[in-house]
């Protein structure tokens, strides 16, 4: 594979910020510039800006009064949420669901992509991508539409819990179902599709070193442990960086869709909080304090995944 | 290859093919369930407990329910447009960055990649870019809600320029030379070089706007601008057919709502159908480039 960094900086070529340089530069590539801005522009307006929003959370902030005039009040809504008394089941719920899919959906999407580098026949292999791919381009809403469906007491999920447990109950106010259900649809939509930069990274494996296993006598088995793990680590070691560092960040569009008073125990996660309090109730100072001390969490494990990767792997996101 | 194939390695094939056969299944079923519940007659569908596999009294009933469904076309219509304009401006402004910063004699080239990229590790969170939207920028009930904000993705345009690094450098040193400015180097040369990048990327643009349905449930209240996937939230997920149907449907025919009430739950069925679809007809002409796109965009190292 193409090495090429994350800046893509001509080797060699240091570059001085001085008036001089940056006027040359300005002339001859204004029309570079040009090309940029609407982007930067974009990003200011719904990227930086919402971050310069974050100080309504040591606000007591008032839609009318705006940033300018709403009173300042520190860190007061960080102290209430950390004496609510959902916050230990908010942190509990969506640290649950992110190790279950650290621990279940990552592993398997990557044995997905090693069976499926394994399947001899080029028109199955291609079979199984088209199909695998598809339910990633549902949209969520009729995902979840199917799944309320299935859930019902004559839905095939239900039924199928029945066969075991004897109990027709929809599915969806049960509690201790609401974990499996979130990562098995989860499973079911993402599988396929997150396996593709997988199954890249092996085509990218150089066959060379599969004859020189072959020679000294590996077996498929010795040759998937030391060519071809080897050879994708690096790309799992990044998707793992960045697993670590979204796992306080659990997609609230499902759990919005699906969710339930009744299983609330289990799936109220920290963004469903912040949507009901924020959005539905306008609470937005407290709100944006949760989603703040959120987001913080998750920029703090980004950066540690991604120090410890670079220590022990040589691989790093940044 | 290998003449000789061994037992374990003859059982594993085995194994490995059943269990892609059950993967498909597991795909395709509850697809095909919907499809078949579509187009049964409604009694039977809902009676019916568990999977269904056969269509029973062929019948397009639903079908004819849905489009008398004011919210639901209106839906459509609004759907095409937002994605035809957030795509359009989104690929505009994407290939242009994109080119850009694939340049390496640009001074700032590093530092705006870094502003770009940053975006993608930490962000003002929900509230914070509902109140800006919304009260800061004025935008609450505007269509352009669902276009502006959303139109640039920082992954899609890194997956682009990697895309456009990965072309010869001469290339564009002798369009300058011949005395053709930015623009039309990216728009005559380097574009037409990567069309299958292009269309991926396309194609994820169009499938993020198509099924989104957040953006437009906080920002919009005017029922008239709302998209297909918001109304479809309202069917198949808040409330139930009945209500929403019969509040907006033509009110004149009378036979309608007792149709409704027998046919709710095969309208559910058709109504997936018919949101789906369109994702579904343009999807297998770009699936043979995804690898290549989702390869390049995403391990950047």
């Amino acid at each position: 594979m193409k090495k090429t960094t994350a800046t893509g900086t001509a080797a060699g070529t240091y570059k001085k910020f001085t008036f001089a340089a940056i006027k040359k530069d300005v002339k001859r590539n204004w029309t570079i510039y040009l090309m940029v801005l609407p982007v930067i522009i974009l990003l200011i307006l719904f990227a930086y800006l919402p971050m310069s929003g974050l100080v309504m959370a040591f606000q007591d902030y008032k839609p009318k009064l705006g940033f300018m005039k709403s009173p300042f009040v520190g860190f007061k809504h960080f102290r209430s949420f950390f004496r609510d008394p959902f916050f230990p089941r908010l942190v509990r719920n969506t640290l649950m669901i992110s190790l279950w899919e650290l621990l279940i959906s990552f592993p398997l999407t990557i044995v997905f992509a090693l069976l499926l580098n394994e399947v001899r026949s080029k028109g199955f292999k291609r079979t199984i991508q088209t199909v695998s791919y598809m339910p990633y381009f549902i949209s969520m809403v009729v995902v979840s539409g199917m799944i309320l469906d299935f859930c019902k007491s004559k839905g095939v999920l239900t039924q199928m819990v029945g066969l075991f447990t004897n109990n027709n109950q929809n599915i969806l106010s049960i509690p201790s179902y609401w974990r499996p259900l979130y990562i098995g649809s989860g499973i079911w939509q993402g599988i396929g599709f997150g396996s593709i930069i997988y199954v890249a990274a092996l085509a990218g494996i150089d066959q060379q070193l599969y004859e020189a296993a072959v020679i000294d006598g590996a077996n498929r088995w010795k040759q998937t442990l030391h060519v071809t793990l080897p050879g994708i680590s690096p790309t799992i070691v990044i998707m793992l960086i960045l697993k670590i560092g979204s796992m306080m960040s659990v997609g609230y569009e499902k759990t919005i869709l699906l969710y339930n008073p009744q299983i609330y125990e289990t799936a109220d996660i920290i963004s469903s909080y912040v949507y009901r309090k924020g959005i539905l109730d306008s609470n937005y100072g407290y709100s944006s304090a949760v989603s703040f001390f959120n987001s913080v969490i998750n920029f703090a494990l980004l950066f540690m995944a991604n120090k410890l990767s670079k220590k022990l792997t040589d691989t790093s996101l940044f | 290859m290998r003449k000789h194939v061994s037992f374990p390695r003859l059982l594993f094939e085995i194994i490995n093919t059943l269990i892609f056969i059950a993967v498909i299944l597991a795909c395709i079923l509850p697809v095909w369930h919907v499809v078949c519940a579509s187009f049964s007659d409604a009694g039977w569908v809902i009676g019916h407990s568990g999977l269904i596999l056969r269509i029973k009294g062929f019948t397009f009933k639903g079908y004819q329910l849905v489009f008398q469904n004011k919210d639901l076309v209106t839906g459509y219509l609004n759907t095409f447009f937002y994605v035809i304009t957030a795509t359009t401006l989104g690929m505009l402004v994407t290939v242009m960055a994109a080119y850009a910063l694939s340049r390496k004699d640009v001074l700032f080239g590093n530092s705006i990649m870094f502003f770009i990229t940053f975006t993608m590790m930490f962000n003002g969170g929900m509230i914070a870019y509902y109140v800006i939207v919304t009260q800061g920028l004025h935008m609450f009930d505007s269509r352009w809600a669902l276009i502006l904000p959303v139109c640039f993705s920082a992954y899609n345009m890194i997956i682009v320029r990697t895309a456009m690094i990965g072309l010869p450098e001469s290339l564009v040193e002798s369009a300058k030379l011949d005395g053709a400015g930015e623009f039309r180097i990216l728009f005559s040369i380097v574009l037409p070089l990567m069309k299958a990048t292009i269309a991926t990327v396309i194609l994820y643009y169009v499938v993020a706007h198509w099924n989104s349905w957040f953006q437009a449930s906080i920002f919009l209240r005017d029922r008239a601008k709302f998209p297909l996937q918001l109304v479809l939230k309202e069917i198949l997920v808040t409330g139930d057919v009945s209500t929403t149907m019969t509040g907006t449907a033509n009110v004149n025919t009378s036979s309608l709502s007792g149709d409704l009430i027998l046919y709710r739950q095969t309208v559910k069925y058709c109504i997936i159908m018919v949101s789906t679809l369109p994702i579904f007809a343009f999807y297998p002409f770009v699936q043979k480039h995804f690898e290549a796109g989702v390869m390049i965009g995403a391990i950047k190292g």
